[in-house]
């Protein structure tokens, strides 16, 4: 046990380190770009507003504006790293790549009379999605009892060959290869070609790895041109029979159901618990147990209770939103200011006019920010939700792409998680100027 | 009988560490309808309990009130209540803020809408009936909550410090207007405040009230607030009495706070 926690401390050092080198990475193209920015802007009409007037800005959060530039700038700067290290074909190319294309090397092979004789070995490495690739043909030119090879080979992988094999003689007892392009090699020694590497075997084989570049490899990243290729496909052809449209709609579908389940026992309880001390004493331990239990911590349960149906996952999102949505009303009815009820009642209303003129719409703030939150926990509950079962929805695009290494559709999958979350915020945020404008005003 | 009467009134209470407060001890009053009354006195003299037991809010340990003969028990439309922030309803503009009581009992709109016009046009808002309440300044937002007051037709309007929030030139208006009102209204006016000016302006009854317990220290018949219906109040200040009895008041009121300060420092 302590082991393992020293291992795991040891680990996220080091990651401490690689998270560090990239953030430096990055602020050093921000701090770049920014000098870029101030050089150009400079002598241009700069805003003229009151903020522009202020001298004290470090410190003062209102004369703090994100500035529009530095954030096109960083999302470009992210594609653009996206594009570097999966060595896009959109980008002149900045880092090595792998080797691709037709090379050939000599060996020199010794045989069991103890004569030595050359030979090569023509090497074609091809693109990984290039399927017909075929070994390059070649005229023989080797003239002693060794005779020359062809092999093929998909970019980044390895291929064993026993040069040998159809040499004169190449079967007998102490017949072997004892140099590669001139250089001696013996078994568990590499020698470098152009294409890459020699490895010797520890049988005495040769094993050809041509050199992997710096770029990634599409199986952990694919550059954006085939993430975005892959996009369109999935648009147009969906992805194992359920369109893209369809996967998303259903996530959003039970979002909304849940959500709504949630606001519609979540709101009136937490009224209650509001108003009425009995009720508060009897749902708060169950409130304050529940609250802190992620929502995912219930999968398991769900889908032993309900399966993997509609039902279940409605039920987990409603789980999540419920106690959101009790506690935001809760702190709605505790937050009206105690004049204004005094006020309502000496106005001559009842608790019943208090309850649906002063009450409610002065909790309204408290519950569209519970909404919000509400709403951001049901969809990351409901991605979570599919990864583990479901038959249609975002989350089970991703998983099922995942298990046949189709690691554009995760990314493309993921940026459209991204985007319908932040669209969900946004769509709130505006619901909530239109529906509350008193918010923070009263 | 239609006066709100204070009979014998007390209140005490415990306090979680087992010490009894006496906020209220055997106040008795008299108030007849029509009366202009200020209440003043240092923090801690249970000048705002008194408010809210005649409100409703609190219940009296000891002692009755009643209005015309009526017992108070509850908080009741005849009774409105302007507070020092307006206590306003932000959902709402200012029409309906100010038609809120007649609309709670069920009075048809067009009967609303009427007597919300005519109250705008007493405190001065004409133009303001669609704003919305966030819009507006501190000034204006109690004249719009003395406005939904009125709207009711309470018999006694009871206000706790309804001008302390605002600076002194909008204070000098809204002063001047609520004379006005009390004149063109006829209604019975409770008025608590800090200010000692405020309180010669604005009573023509003006109670001084002691802490520790809670009573009444002395009471004055004034007639500044007569004089200054319709005129100029800093003429009214320059009254002769008027610094007199406000330096009069101020020692007093003085003279309690050095007291409660010598109490707690010997306790």
């Amino acid at each position: 046990m302590l082991q393992e926690i020293i291992t795991t401390l040891g680990t996220t050092f080091w990651m401490i380190l690689g998270i560090l080198g990239i953030f430096a990475i990055y602020l050093a193209v921000s701090g770049v770009c920014s000098i870029v920015y101030n050089m150009y802007m400079r002598g241009k009409d700069a805003a003229r507003g009151y903020t522009s007037l202020k001298t004290v800005t470090f410190g003062d959060e209102s004369a703090v504006t994100g500035n529009r530039a530095a954030s096109v700038a960083a999302v470009v700067t992210l594609f653009l790293f996206w594009g570097i290290a999966t060595g896009s074909k959109l980008l002149p190319p900045i880092l090595p790549g792998p080797f691709v294309g037709d090379s050939s090397f000599s060996y020199t092979a010794t045989n069991a009379a103890g004569q030595t004789a050359d030979a090569t070995v023509y090497v074609r490495v091809h693109e990984a999605a290039n399927k017909e690739a075929t070994k390059p043909e070649f005229t023989e030119t080797a003239t002693g009892f060794a005779k020359s090879d062809a092999l093929v080979v998909p970019e980044r992988r390895t291929k064993i060959i026993k040069v040998q094999s159809n040499d004169d003689g190449g079967t007998e007892e102490g017949f072997k290869v004892t140099a590669v392009n001139g250089q001696e090699i013996a078994p568990n020694q590499a020698v470098a070609i152009d294409a890459g590497e020699v490895f010797m075997t520890r049988k005495g084989s040769l094993s050809v790895r041509p050199a992997s570049g710096l770029t990634m490899e599409a199986l952990y990243l694919p550059p954006p041109e085939q993430a975005w290729k892959r996009f369109l496909n999935v648009w147009e052809n969906g992805y194992l029979g359920v369109g893209l449209w369809e996967n998303v709609t259903w996530s959003l579908i039970r979002v909304v159901f849940g959500f709504a389940l949630g606001c519609l026992f979540g709101i009136p309880l937490g009224f209650a618990m509001g108003l009425n001390s009995w009720l508060r004493g009897w749902f708060e331990p169950i409130v304050e147990f529940m609250r802190p239990v992620p929502p995912l911590a219930l999968i398991p349960l769900i889908i032993i209770w309900f399966g993997i149906g509609e039902q279940g996952k409605i039920s987990l999102l409603f789980l999540a939103a419920l106690w959101i949505m009790t506690i935001a009303a809760r702190a709605g009815v505790s937050g009206v200011n105690i004049a204004k009820i005094h006020a309502a009642y000496s106005l001559g209303a009842t608790k019943k006019q208090i309850l649906s003129k002063v009450i409610l719409p002065n909790s309204l703030p408290e519950i569209f920010t519970g909404a919000r939150v509400a709403m951001g926990v049901c969809w990351g509950t409901v991605v979570a939700a599919e990864l583990v079962a479901a038959e249609k929805g975002a989350g089970k695009m991703i998983i099922a792409a995942s298990k046949f290494q189709l690691t554009d559709i995760v990314i493309i999958g993921i940026i459209i998680i991204g985007i319908i979350g932040y669209g969900i915020d946004v769509l709130m945020r505006m619901a909530e100027n239109k529906l509350v404008p008193w918010k923070g005003r009263g | 009988m239609s006066g709100l009467l204070i009979n014998d009134v007390s209140m005490t209470f415990e306090l979680p560490n087992g010490g009894k407060v006496e906020a209220l001890k055997n106040i008795n009053l008299d108030i007849k309808e029509g009366e202009l009354m200020s209440v003043l006195g240092p923090s801690g003299c249970g000048k705002s309990t008194l408010l809210n037991i005649l409100a409703g809010f609190l219940a009296p340990t000891e002692g009755t009130m009643t209005l015309a003969g009526d017992q108070i028990l509850a908080p009741g439309p005849e009774r409105g209540m302007v507070f020092q922030h307006g206590a306003l309803f932000e959902w709402m503009n200012v029409s309906k803020n100010i038609g809120f009581g007649p609309k709670m009992k069920g009075v048809p709109q067009a009967e609303i809408d009427a007597k919300v016009e005519e109250l705008l046009d007493i405190v001065g808002l004409q133009e303001f009936g669609e704003k919305m309440i966030y819009e507006m300044s501190g000034g204006m937002q109690q004249r719009v909550a003395l406005a939904r007051c009125l709207a009711n037709e309470p018999d006694v309007i009871l206000m706790d410090e309804p001008l302390g929030a605002l600076d002194a030139l909008t204070r000098e208006k809204m002063q001047s207007l609520v004379l006005d009102i009390w004149k063109k209204t006829g209604k019975t006016i409770i008025l608590i405040t800090h200010s000692v000016e405020e309180a010669l302006l604005l009573g023509e009854r003006l109670l001084v009230m002691a802490p520790r317990p809670g009573r009444v220290h002395k009471e004055y018949t004034l007639p500044f607030a007569e004089l200054g219906v319709g005129a100029d109040l800093r003429e009214v200040k320059r009254h002769k009495d008027f610094g007199k009895t406000r330096d009069e008041i101020l020692n007093m009121i003085w003279d309690m706070e050095e007291e409660i300060m010598g109490r707690t420092e010997n306790a």
